[in-house]
């Protein structure tokens, strides 16, 4: 790395791997994190940058995201995925493995790996299949696809309707130390749901996906965890249920982790409802009422919950753009994440400003083994400048699709630089405000 | 704030809206415009020559994504009777079975430039999404499982013409209520006129929190027929996936069809209504159906009454000639 090295001066620095927060300097140089003090001096030919006012924190991993590639670039690239990522202060996303085709065995990992080395703005870790076509009924090669690189397996999109499968999974991966992501859904009870079943469902005439098709399903996953000694971690957790079936498990010590989005941590189904059937509002799990809103933002502060992760879901506007019932689940959530939890729970004080690191960066990190979320000397030099105060307009994204519920709306929280190995990925408004140091 | 519903008095200059979608965005008086509309409409109903010219040059075009008979003629005789140009369009043999889209459908319309457009859709939320998209006027003609305004508007012109009011009236709304739209939207209009509406059928066909509606909720047909007003079958939509609600249809009649007896339980002057088409046997017995308290084809009749009214206040008022 012939990089000059970076030094951020005056920020104040979070860093909940050392329990850090205060004022200080951090200087970057050869990719690494070199120093964090109070008052570093400037190396030569260093670039400062003033950190004043803003929180200066290791980069956000997002241990949920579907970058399209290959296979629906019309929607999302590694490339304008991983922009729209650095833009929200994401320095390490992982990949799901529901693309065209699904990464289910070497030879497209090994692709997929290499379109990240030509093509990604931060780090892109894969995660692979954990069925054959994610069609639930036959292992993927997870043992030569952990060879290439993958940190997890999933059939994340869909749901392992079969116990037997589910238990050979979590046997099979455990050999290689990869995490089982399961996405929860009975299919049965689910039939055909496109929002969440409850009142607003009712009055919209939408069929319902009831909470109990999720919550079930962990019941069953934590109990064949525990079978297994294997690990389990739950995507997108969305119900009260859910986080019972996982603070049970825990308690008996079995190895569960889970994640929630930032769109279930502010949204319910209400929203749906006074959105009179906006296809930005539906999602897979969909938005829950508001005792499950609530639930989850106390698991989240109680630490039930592990960690948030956006399930960034990139469609196109055609696709959106129908009846409720025909158009695609999923929503983007990379760009917006921050500014969304800053304005709801920071602003707010409903979350400590270190949680709130945490759970974007040092405990997604920790759970998938991967050595970022710290700012510890010589740890990656992944850093993310943001501010608590200043406020974000979504009237553009870098992402290639904008299904987002808050498209065109304003929230506190700003993302303001993102730098992954030391080199600057993201500067909001372009770059312009860094000062050269003087030699 | 206790004033009759139906008092003819009630002041309202105009019915400023674009498009009807729901029962839920309008208000009492509003409601109550569109039955004192339709009053004057039935009237010319009545004439020799059922003919006014109060909206020549307009264009309504009718999109019928999914199969009817009565609700399209209904619209499409009242149209006529307000001299409005129409055309109609069956998703059977249309572009939609090209893989168009909705939305490209009627943008497509749209460049033909009609005052208002008539949408029946098997997907909830399809006309609202029309409404939000087009200049037009946008009728909802029935979306999915969600709403039937002009269907309730019609039941409440056909109950306040037999019963004199609807407020304090005890309505009995019974059956497949999970899967109707003309339920959710009769829940809605009658409970906002102050009615008091009990819904009855098998708790496999009554949605989730359906109480909430502010409606009395039972399993009993009998109880929520018991010393009724008006009481109202729904169609069993096995088309719907009512197959999963009840065994059989034998089963079905038994509990929950409206008998001679049950219908007995009822007030003496009691309606029986129905939006049709009626499985006879499975829901109401014929004898019921066709006997001398069944005001169903009434509401047929009125069908065409309301929709001439709803027309007439979206597009009949703002004249640009």
């Amino acid at each position: 790395m012939n990089d000059a090295p970076v030094l951020i001066t005056g920020g104040r620095v979070v860093d909940p791997s050392r329990g850090l927060d205060q004022g200080l300097d951090v200087l970057l140089r050869d990719g690494v994190v070199a120093r964090v003090d109070e008052r570093i001096a400037a190396p030569k030919g260093a670039t400062v940058v003033d950190a004043e006012g803003l929180v200066v924190a290791p980069g956000f991993v997002d241990l949920h995201v579907h970058l399209r590639e290959p296979g629906y670039e019309y929607k999302e690239t590694i490339a304008t995925g991983t922009a729209a990522a650095a833009a929200g202060g994401f320095t390490t996303v992982c990949s799901m493995a529901n693309t065209s085709p699904v990464v289910d065995d070497a030879a497209t990992a090994s692709f997929v790996v290499r379109r990240i080395r030509e093509t990604a703005l931060v780090r892109v870790f894969p995660i692979g299949a954990v069925s054959k076509g994610l069609e639930g009924k036959e292992l993927a090669e997870i043992g030569l696809m952990k060879a290439e690189g993958i940190v997890a397996v999933s059939d994340d999109g869909r749901p392992i309707a079969s116990g037997l499968l589910m238990r050979r999974a979590l046997e099979y991966a455990s050999m290689f130390d990869l995490p089982v992501v399961v996405h929860e859904e009975d299919p049965s009870l689910v039939a055909g749901g496109v929002m969440n079943e409850g009142w607003a469902s009712t009055r919209l005439g939408l069929p319902g996906w009831p909470a109990v098709a999720e919550s079930s399903m962990v019941a069953r996953d934590v109990e064949l965890a525990a079978l297994t000694g294997a690990r389990l971690h739950v995507a997108h957790v969305s119900t009260r249920g859910s986080l019972a079936a996982v603070r049970r498990a825990r308690a008996e010590g079995v190895r569960v982790s889970c994640e929630v989005t930032p769109h279930h941590l502010t949204l319910t189904d209400e929203d749906v409802a006074r959105s009179a059937y906006d296809t930005r509002f539906k999602m897979n799990p969909p938005l829950r009422d508001e005792a499950d809103r609530a639930a989850l933002v106390e698991a989240l502060a109680d630490g039930t919950i592990d960690c948030v992760a956006t399930d960034h879901a990139p469609h196109h506007d055609d696709e959106k753009a129908m009846e409720f019932a025909a158009a695609p689940f999923g929503v983007t959530g990379l760009e917006t994440a921050l500014a969304v939890l800053v304005d709801s729970f920071v602003a707010t004080r409903l979350l400590p400003l270190t949680r709130l690191v945490e759970v974007l960066s040092t405990a997604p990190a920790r759970l998938f083994g991967l050595p970022y979320g710290t700012l510890a000397e010589g740890a990656a030099g992944d850093v993310v400048l943001f501010s608590t105060d200043r406020w974000t307009t979504f009237s553009s994204f870098r992402s290639r699709s904008r299904n987002s519920p808050w498209a065109d709306r304003t929230l506190r929280g700003r993302v303001e630089r993102t730098f992954v190995r030391g080199r600057e990925v993201y500067a909001a408004g372009g770059p312009g405000v860094v000062t050269p140091a003087s030699a | 704030m206790t004033r009759r519903p139906d008092a003819p008095s009630e002041p309202l200059a105009s019915f400023a809206k674009k498009d009807l979608v729901d029962i839920g965005s309008l208000t009492r008086p509003e409601i109550q415009l569109v039955l004192d509309t339709a009053e004057s409409m039935r009237e010319i109903n009545q004439r020799t020559i059922k003919k006014v010219p109060t909206l020549r040059g307009k264009l309504v075009a009718n999109l019928f994504f999914e199969a009817s008979t009565r609700t399209r003629f209904s619209f499409e005789i009242a149209e006529r009777r307000l001299s409005a140009d129409s055309i109609s369009f069956s998703a059977a043999g249309s572009s939609v079975s090209k893989g168009e889209t909705l939305l490209d459908t009627a943008r497509n319309l749209m460049a033909m430039k009609p005052d208002a457009i008539v949408i029946r859709h098997q997907a909830s939320g399809a006309p609202h999404f029309l409404a939000r998209n087009l200049p037009c006027a946008v009728v909802n003609a029935g979306d999915g499982t969600h709403a039937h305004p002009t269907q309730a508007l019609l039941d409440a012109f056909t109950m306040r013409r037999a019963k004199g009011r609807l407020e304090g009236l005890r309505v009995a709304i019974c059956g497949d209520v999970l899967h109707s739209r003309v339920a959710r939207s009769n829940v809605e209009l009658l409970t906002k006129v102050g009615a008091e509406v009990t819904l009855a059928g098998p708790r496999t066909l009554l949605p989730v929190a359906v109480e909430r509606t502010g409606a009395r909720v039972v399993t009993r047909i009998e109880d929520a027929v018991d010393g009724a007003d008006v009481v109202m079958m729904l169609r069993v939509q096995k088309e719907r996936g009512g197959g999963l609600g009840f065994p059989n249809d034998r089963e079905y009649f038994e509990l929950f069809g409206l008998t001679p007896e049950r219908r007995r339980l009822a007030k003496k002057d009691a309606i029986v209504m129905h939006p049709g088409p009626m499985n006879r046997g499975v829901e109401i017995d014929s004898s019921v159906a066709d006997g001398p308290d069944s005001v169903i084809l009434d509401q047929v009749e009125a069908g065409v009454a309301v929709r001439m009214a709803v027309l007439y206040l979206l597009i009949g008022a703002s004249g640009d000639e």
